[in-house]
């Protein structure tokens, strides 16, 4: 059997494992499911632009709380579905990674400068939301459970899944598809080397925004379902810098810039968290105690992430 | 002159003291390690808990206490620099922010689950009220929190500039390789710079304590400004974060005055941004006239 065949007919077993999961799950399972999902999302959506195009963001928190504003604050005030909410969130989400990106790029900040700059853009955006009446101000927007499938509600927890398991997918075959692509070949290009990318005339500009702007439209993907799956936001939560980590952490642990490595780091981290959680209870923090661990451990020892070092030894081993 | 402008004024440049302390530290190493600390808020907040600590439980003045979180928190910095960052000192930058960032959650959470996440206040009774000058009125341990600055700034200028580890430091920052010809131990002159760092950051905490209540990620906040302060002043350049650190102090005290306390951390980042784009060499440029 060759390998093109193996992998095909891994990814549809493992597919149809994840689609039918909500079958043999009790409720506890299907909400770590759930919680995988959302991380594994914010995985893919960091992954477009600091795995793949390089540029470090420390503060993906900025976009997911976007979506999770704007679907929310039109649903809540102006009756608009937040299924429609979803896709305006996105676009103003992208909207405003690109002009983050533009002023930033345009200015060509460096790795940590950059890092910095988005930092100070998720903390302005938390304050600005958080002393904004209209928006609900610090005690956040409660979304009214009417349970109806058009308003991105569902009775039962299995719908949320397969909609969030969706969402993955989507992200996923976005970036298999887009690392084909010249547009993913120009990314690479800039990320190992911008200068050389330029002078063969690889427009930096466009390509760095078009990588900020998709990243960015995926978080925000994710902080619609969060809104809705969780039915309560406020600016400390949806802005929270552990929102940005959690976009961080399964890449790191399954390989940033590879295609099914955020999705395994997501599948690693998020039991590992609740079962330390159940473990320590009385212990607050332990959970981002382990993120911290992992995240010291992984860039120390296994900088490529278990998927990136996995592939990396399999074109080893065929090379010899 | 409007009294209370004034009075904002003088509030401004004591705090802003403090934080120019914190982001010296910050200037130092990325002077010298040409790295981001992302753990320095972090750090800061564990300068704090130590002085909570040891002042609580030994019933001890937070002003002596202080002596025991700069010690932790030397340790604290050589140790991360000895035993993490610099066993990755050649893989790309961005992995060794990454480094820091972990580093920065152990820490908070560290402290959350220790301390829980409740506010702890610190009874200092060293002092009997603020001082009154006029309309104008003086917290006293503001006022010492500024001496205190003062003297530590000027023990690190001195160990800077005239001490064998001193001038090591600056070498290295200087030329790396350079250094290393003349028979510089890098790795143990990069675990002091570290250490140097991680003290300033422990001490303006420290400084803070009897100020503020604290909690497990007050540093956040700061740390944020002292990035915006070693910016401002240029990354590196010890002289420009100690006036930068003034600086942000007085103007973030004067918007807090004239439109209310929830936008004077706006404005503050909102400047870091406007900096970051238009002068990320800061406002004393890229080059250090005293490094000469």
């Amino acid at each position: 059997m060759n390998t093109k065949n193996f992998n095909r007919i891994t990814l549809t077993a493992l597919l149809l494992v994840a689609v039918l999961f909500p079958f043999f799950a009790d409720f506890y399972i299907l909400c770590i499911g759930i919680s995988v999902l959302i991380a594994a999302l914010l995985g893919q959506s960091w992954n477009i632009m600091s795995g793949y195009a390089g540029q470090f963001s420390f503060g993906h928190a900025v976009f997911f709380g976007i979506g999770a504003y704007t679907s929310t604050t039109l649903y809540t005030m102006f009756g608009v579905s937040p299924w429609l909410g979803m896709i305006i969130g996105a676009l103003v989400a992208a909207l405003v990674g690109a002009a983050i990106g533009f002023l930033s790029f345009r200015y060509k900040l460096r790795d940590d400068y950059f890092a910095l700059a988005t930092l100070a853009f998720a903390e302005i955006f938390r304050i600005l939301v958080n002393n904004t009446s209209a928006l609900g101000g610090a005690t956040g927007i409660l979304i009214p459970y009417l349970v109806k499938p058009s308003e991105y509600q569902f009775a039962s927890d299995k719908t949320y899944y397969w909609v969030i398991l969706a969402l993955v997918a989507f992200a996923t075959v976005f970036i298999a598809v887009m690392s084909k692509s010249k547009t993913g070949l120009n990314l690479v290009a800039i990320k190992s080397n911008q200068e050389a990318a330029a002078a063969l005339g690889v427009n930096v500009l466009k390509y760095k925004l078009i990588a900020i702007s998709s990243s960015a439209f995926f978080a925000a993907l994710a902080g619609t379902f969060y809104a809705q799956y969780y039915g309560f936001i406020d600016p400390s939560i949806v802005f929270a810098s552990s929102i940005s980590v959690e976009a961080i952490v399964p890449c790191i642990i399954g390989g940033s810039g590879t295609l099914y490595g955020p999705l395994l780091g997501a599948l690693l981290i998020i039991p590992l968290q609740e079962i330390c959680n159940s473990l320590f209870t009385s212990i607050s923090g332990i959970n981002m105690i382990i993120y911290g661990v992992l995240i010291v451990l992984f860039i120390m020892f296994c900088p490529d992430g278990i998927y990136g070092r996995m592939t990396k030894y399999i074109s080893k081993r065929k090379g010899n | 002159m409007n009294m209370q402008f004034f009075q904002a004024f003088l509030d401004g440049t004591l705090m802003g003291g403090v934080y120019a302390l914190a982001a010296l530290g910050l200037s130092l190493i990325f002077g010298v390690m040409k790295i981001t600390n992302f753990a320095h808020g972090a750090m800061m907040t564990v300068g704090m808990y130590a002085v909570y600590v040891v002042s609580t439980s030994l019933g001890i003045s937070p002003y002596i206490a202080l002596v025991f979180a700069a010690i932790t928190l030397f340790a604290l910095g050589y140790i991360i620099q000895h035993f993490l960052i610099d066993k990755i000192s050649d893989a790309p930058t961005h992995n060794q922010l990454l480094l820091t960032l972990g580093v920065a959650y152990i820490l908070e959470n560290g402290l959350l689950a220790v301390f829980s996440p409740n506010y702890k206040t610190l009874n200092v009774d060293d002092f009997d009220g603020a001082i009154q000058l006029g309309a104008i009125s003086i917290s006293p341990e503001k006022l010492v929190a500024f001496a205190v600055v003062l003297i530590v700034t000027a023990v690190i200028y001195i160990v800077l500039y005239k001490t064998r580890i001193g001038k090591a430091i600056r070498a290295c920052s200087q030329n790396k390789e350079g250094a290393k010809l003349m028979g510089i131990v890098i790795k143990k002159t990069n675990a002091v710079a570290f250490g140097i760092g991680a003290l300033c950051t422990g001490i303006a905490g420290a400084l803070l304590t009897p100020i503020l209540s604290i909690y497990p990620t007050l540093g956040e906040t700061f740390q944020l400004k002292c990035f915006v302060i070693a910016i401002l002043g240029g990354m590196g350049n010890l002289w420009g974060a100690l006036i930068s650190g003034l600086i942000v102090g007085i103007v973030e005290s004067l918007t807090g005055y004239i439109a209310g306390g929830s936008w004077s951390d706006l404005t503050v980042y909102a400047a870091f941004i406007l900096i970051l784009l238009v002068k990320p060499s800061g406002l004393f440029g890229r080059s250090n006239r005293r490094e000469h």
